[in-house]
C-alpha cells in the first residue's frame, strides 16, 4: 500500500508503463512471429496496410490508402503518402514487396511463410517439397511506382484485404535486409513506438515515436515490457506496486482478483476458441453412424459447470465453431451449433446408443500436460461425460508429456480419441476460423476433416464480392460442422487483465492484448 | 599434492564426456522439438524440415553428440531458437545464479555454523532444543511454499524488499531470494555442524586444551571447530553446485534470469542446445567444487595427506 502513494515507486520512469512479457520463443521478426508475446511487440513498432480496430475488430485502412479489385483475384494497393520509419527512411511499395518475398522464400524458414500462400508464384520461392527455390521472387507481386504495388492470387478470395492487418504483412526497411543482425538486435519499425533498448529474455524498453503520423499516436512515454516465467510473480509484483499491467491473471489468483483491483480487472472475450477434435483419419471414430457418436458426447459436457467451477467464469460455453469477437456482423453466430451444444443427459445417451456407442467401450481424451493445466478441464470433461453414461470408466484423460510430443502425434495422425484443440484467430474474419481448421488439406486440418459439400462452401464464400455474402456463405459452411460434428466445441477464451493505480484507459483488443498506445499513465 | 589435482582433473574427462550424453541422450528421447515451434498452428512441412537441418536434427543422436561435441571444444555452444547463442545466454545467466548462490552459502555458513556451534556447546538445553525444532520445521517446508511465503510477507505485506529481482539482479535484491534458496541447506548445515562438535568435544585433544587452561574462545576456534568442520566443509562444497543447479525454483518465484530460467525455457522448448550448454557448465562447476573441497580437507587436518 505504501510503495503506491508517490505513483513513481520501484523505478518506474515517469509516464511509462511497466508491464509483464513472455519471453518470446522465436526471434523477431514479422514473417517469423506466430506467439502473442512477439505479437504483441510487432502491433507497437508495426504498422501494415491494415489494422483492426481494438474495439470493433473492424479492419480499417493503416498504411494503405485504398486497396482495390474488380475480380476478387487481382489487387491493386496503394499507400497513404509521406509515412517513415523510425530511422527516417520512407515506406515505400518496395518496403512490402520486399519484405512479403523475404517471409515467403523457404531459404529464410519463416514460421509464417504459408501466409503469403495465396499470392502467385508461392509455390516456386516455397516449394511444399522443401527442395531448393527455382525463384527468388514471387510473381504475383509488382511495384508499379514508388506508392502503388499489385497482387495476383492463385484464387479469388474476396475477403483477402482485411487479412492484411496481420503481423506477417507489415512493411520492413532496408536496414533489415542489409545488416540483419543489428535489427533484430534492435528492431526498427514504422509504429507508434520505436524499440530503445533490449535485453533478450529479460526486458524491452518502448519508447514513443513522435516521427508517427497514424492516428493512433502513443498516449504514454513508453512501455517497458518485462519478462516473467511465471505469472504468479508479476501479479504479486503488481501488488507491490513494482509492476502497472499484467495482461495474464494466474488461475489461482481468480478467486481474489475482483477483492484485490476491483475495477482495474479486466476479463473479456478473445478471439480463442477451444475444441475438442476428432481424429477422423480413424476409422473408428468416422462414417455416418459415428455423428451421432459425436454430437452425443457434445451434449454429455456440461460446460456451464466446467467453465464456472474451474475456469472461474473466464471462459463462456461455446455454441459456434468463430468468436464472439467476430460479433454477428462478422460471422459469429451463437446458438449455430443448436441442441448438440446444449447439455441433455438423457438425449446424449440416447444418441450415444444409436451410434453403435463409444468405439470398444470407452473413450481417452488426449491433451499436452506441460502447459496450461489441461488437466483439470479434461478431467472435469470427462467426469462429464462419465456421470451421463453411468460408467466411471467410459472416458479418462491421456496425458502427453510435452507439446512438441503432442503436436508430432497429431502430425504423425497418432491421436486414438478425440484431443484437445485450440485456435487462436489470426485476424477477425469468421474465415479465418474455418478454412485453416477444416477444408480438406487445410494447415491446421489437425483432425483431417474432409467434406466435399464444406469445401464447396467455402470457395464460394471466398468468391463472393459483396461481404455480407462471403459472411453468409461461410455461415452456411459451419452449419455442415454442426451436422457432423468434427470439433467439439467447448469454450471461448477470454483474455484477462489487471492494472494499477498508476494507469488508466487500458483495453484489450480481440487478440487479447493490451492496446498500449491508449493507456494513459498518472 | 600437485599430482593428485592433476590425476583429479584427468578424471573429470569421462566423467564429463558421460554426463553429457545421458543429458543429450534424455533431451533427445523427449522428441522433436520443431513442431511445437509452429505454435498452435501444424507446420508447414518444407519449413520444419529446413529449421530441422539447420539444427543437426534430422542426423542420427550419435551424430548430433558428435557434432555438439565438436561444436563445444572450438567454444561454440550452439544457437537457442530464438536466434540468441547460447554462450550469450550463459554470459547473461550464470553471474546472476552465481551472485544468488554466493548469498545463499554465505547466508548458510555465517547462521549455520554458528547455530550448529551453540547449539552443540549447549547440547540438551533449551536453546539446543529449539534449534533442532527449528531447522526440523525447515528442513519439511518445500522451497516454494517458504519463498512465496516469504516473498508475500516481505514483499507485499510489508514492502521491506521487492518481491521480484531487476535484470540486473544486484546483491541488495538478491537478499531475499538468497536467504530462500540458502534455508534447507542451513538446516543441514547447523545439524551437521552441531553433531560434529558434540562428538568431539570429548575428543583428547580438546581434554588437553582444556587441562593446559586455553581460554575458551582459543579451544572452540581453534581446536573444536577446525576439526569439526571437516563434514561441514564437504556437505558445503557439493551443495555450491547442487544450490546453482536448484535454483530453478526459487528464481522462478523472484523472477531471477538465471541459470535455473534458461534451463528452465530450455527443457519448455525442448532446446537441447541450451539444456546440454547450462548443465555442461554446472557439471565443470560441480567437479571442480567437489576437487576443491578434497583440497582443502588437507589444509584443515594436516593429517591428510595426498600422494
Amino acid at each position: 500500500m505504501t510503495a503506491c502513494g508517490g505513483g513513481g515507486g520501484g523505478g518506474a520512469d515517469a509516464g511509462v508503463v511497466r508491464s509483464s512479457w513472455g519471453d518470446p520463443p522465436n526471434p523477431l521478426e514479422p514473417a517469423n512471429t506466430n506467439d502473442v508475446q512477439g505479437g504483441k511487440v510487432l502491433d507497437m513498432i508495426f504498422r501494415g496496410l491494415k489494422r483492426y480496430d481494438p474495439r470493433t475488430g473492424e479492419a480499417k485502412n493503416a498504411l494503405a490508402e485504398r486497396i482495390e479489385s474488380s475480380d476478387q483475384r487481382n489487387y491493386t494497393i496503394t499507400l497513404k503518402k509521406g509515412r517513415r520509419f523510425a530511422n527516417g527512411e520512407k515506406v515505400t511499395a518496395a518496403s512490402f514487396v520486399n519484405a512479403w518475398n523475404y517471409g515467403a522464400r523457404i531459404d529464410h524458414k519463416q514460421r509464417n511463410a504459408y501466409f503469403f500462400e495465396y499470392i502467385e508464384g508461392y509455390d516456386k520461392v516455397h516449394p511444399a517439397s522443401g527442395a531448393a527455390p527455382t525463384a527468388k521472387t514471387l510473381s504475383g507481386l509488382r511495384v508499379r511506382n514508388d506508392r502503388t504495388f499489385t497482387v495476383r492470387l492463385t484464387q479469388k478470395f474476396s475477403t483477402w484485404p482485411k487479412t492484411l492487418g496481420y503481423n506477417a504483412y507489415v512493411p520492413l526497411p532496408r536496414a533489415f535486409f542489409t545488416d540483419h543482425a543489428a535489427w533484430l538486435r534492435k528492431p526498427i519499425g514504422n509504429g507508434p513506438y520505436q524499440v530503445r533498448s533490449y535485453a533478450k529474455g529479460s526486458v524491452m524498453k518502448l519508447r514513443a515515436w513522435d516521427g508517427y503520423l497514424g492516428p493512433d499516436k502513443a498516449r504514454n512515454k513508453g512501455v517497458d515490457l518485462r519478462v516473467y516465467t511465471d505469472s504468479n510473480t508479476a501479479y504479486t509484483d503488481l501488488q507491490a506496486g513494482n509492476l502497472d499491467l499484467v495482461d495474464d491473471v494466474p488461475a489461482q489468483q481468480l478467486k481474489f482478483v475482483r477483492s484485490d483491483l476491483g475495477n482495474r480487472y479486466i476479463n473479456q472475450p478473445a478471439g480463442i476458441i477451444q475444441t475438442l477434435t476428432f481424429p477422423m483419419y480413424d476409422h473408428v471414430w468416422s462414417g455416418p453412424a459415428r455423428a451421432k457418436v459425436r454430437r452425443g458426447i457434445s451434449m454429455a459436457i456440461n460446460r456451464a459447470q466446467i467453465t464456472e467451477r474451474i475456469f472461474q467464469g473466464t471462459r463462456t460455453p461455446a455454441t459456434d465453431w468463430t468468436s464472439p469477437v467476430l460479433r454477428r456482423q462478422g460471422g459469429y453466430q451463437p446458438g449455430l451449433c443448436g441442441d448438440a451444444c446444449r447439455y441433455d443427459p438423457v438425449r446424449a445417451r440416447k444418441l450415444i446408443k444409436a451410434g453403435g456407442g463409444l468405439p470398444g467401450g470407452r473413450m481417452t481424451i488426449t491433451y499436452n500436460a506441460d502447459t496450461g493445466s489441461h488437466k483439470d478441464w479434461v478431467d472435469a470433461v470427462c467426469n462429464s461425460v462419465n456421470t451421463v453414461l453411468r460408467n466411471d470408466r467410459a472416458c479418462v484423460g491421456k496425458p502427453v508429456g510435452t507439446f512438441a510430443d503432442y503436436r508430432n502425434k497429431m502430425a504423425g495422425k497418432k491421436m486414438t480419441g478425440p484431443f484437445r484443440a485450440g485456435w487462436q484467430m489470426d485476424y477477425p474474419l469468421i474465415q479465418n476460423f474455418l478454412q485453416p481448421l477444416y477444408y480438406t488439406g487445410a494447415s491446421s486440418n489437425d483432425g483431417h476433416f474432409s467434406d466435399t459439400g464444406f469445401d464447396r462452401l467455402v470457395n464460394q464464400a471466398n468468391a463472393a464480392s459483396a461481404d455480407g455474402r462471403a459472411i453468409a456463405g461461410f455461415r452456411d459452411a459451419e452449419k455442415i460442422l454442426a451436422e457432423q460434428m468434427p470439433a467439439i466445441p467447448l469454450w471461448y477464451q477470454n483474455g484477462s487483465a489487471g492494472y494499477s493505480r498508476r494507469l488508466s484507459e487500458v483495453a484489450l483488443n480481440q487478440f487479447s492484448v493490451p492496446v498500449y498506445s491508449q493507456i494513459r499513465v498518472g | 599434492m600437485g599430482r593428485y589435482a592433476l590425476r583429479r582433473l584427468l578424471q573429470m574427462i569421462p566423467v564429463f564426456i558421460g554426463s553429457t550424453f545421458l543429458i543429450f541422450f534424455m533431451v533427445y528421447a523427449l522428441g522433436d522439438p520443431v513442431a511445437a515451434l509452429f505454435g498452435d498452428k501444424a507446420p508447414d512441412p518444407a519449413t520444419a524440415a529446413r529449421i530441422r537441418k539447420d539444427l543437426y536434427l534430422d542426423e542420427p543422436l550419435w551424430r548430433q553428440y558428435a557434432h555438439y561435441m565438436g561444436q563445444i571444444f572450438s567454444g561454440h555452444f550452439g544457437t537457442a531458437f530464438n536466434g540468441q547463442p547460447v554462450t550469450e545466454l550463459m554470459a547473461s545467466a550464470f553471474p546472476v545464479t552465481l551472485r544468488l548462490t554466493l548469498v545463499a552459502v554465505a547466508f548458510e555458513m555465517a547462521l549455520g555454523i554458528t547455530l550448529g556451534v551453540l547449539s552443540g556447546l549447549r547440547r540438551g538445553r533449551g536453546l539446543d532444543t529449539s534449534v533442532l525444532l527449528l531447522t526440523l520445521v525447515v528442513v519439511s517446508v518445500p522451497t516454494f511454499v517458504s519463498g512465496t511465503v516469504l516473498q508475500y510477507l516481505f514483499g507485499v505485506s510489508w514492502g521491506w524488499a521487492r518481491p521480484s529481482v531487476s535484470p540486473e539482479a544486484p546483491l541488495n535484491e538478491l537478499l531475499l531470494p538468497g536467504v530462500v534458496l540458502g534455508l534447507v541447506s542451513l538446516a543441514y548445515t547447523t545439524r551437521l555442524t552441531r553433531t560434529s562438535i558434540v562428538e568431539n568435544a570429548r575428543a583428547d585433544y580438546v581434554r588437553t586444551a582444556v587441562a593446559k587452561g586455553l581460554p575458551r574462545h582459543r579451544i572452540v576456534t581453534r581446536h573444536l571447530l577446525r576439526n569439526s568442520l571437516i563434514p561441514v566443509v564437504t556437505f558445503i562444497g557439493t551443495d555450491v553446485g547442487a544450490l546453482m543447479g536448484g535454483a530453478i525454483v526459487t528464481e522462478r518465484i523472484f523472477n531471477i534470469h538465471g541459470v535455473g530460467y534458461q534451463l528452465y525455457q530450455g527443457i519448455l522448448r525442448q532446446n537441447s542446445p541450451t539444456v546440454v550448454g547450462f548443465v555442461t557448465i554446472l557439471v565443470i562447476v560441480f567437479l571442480l567444487a567437489n576437487l576443491l573441497v578434497d583440497l582443502l580437507y588437507a589444509v584443515l587436518d594436516p593429517r591428510i595427506r595426498y600422494a
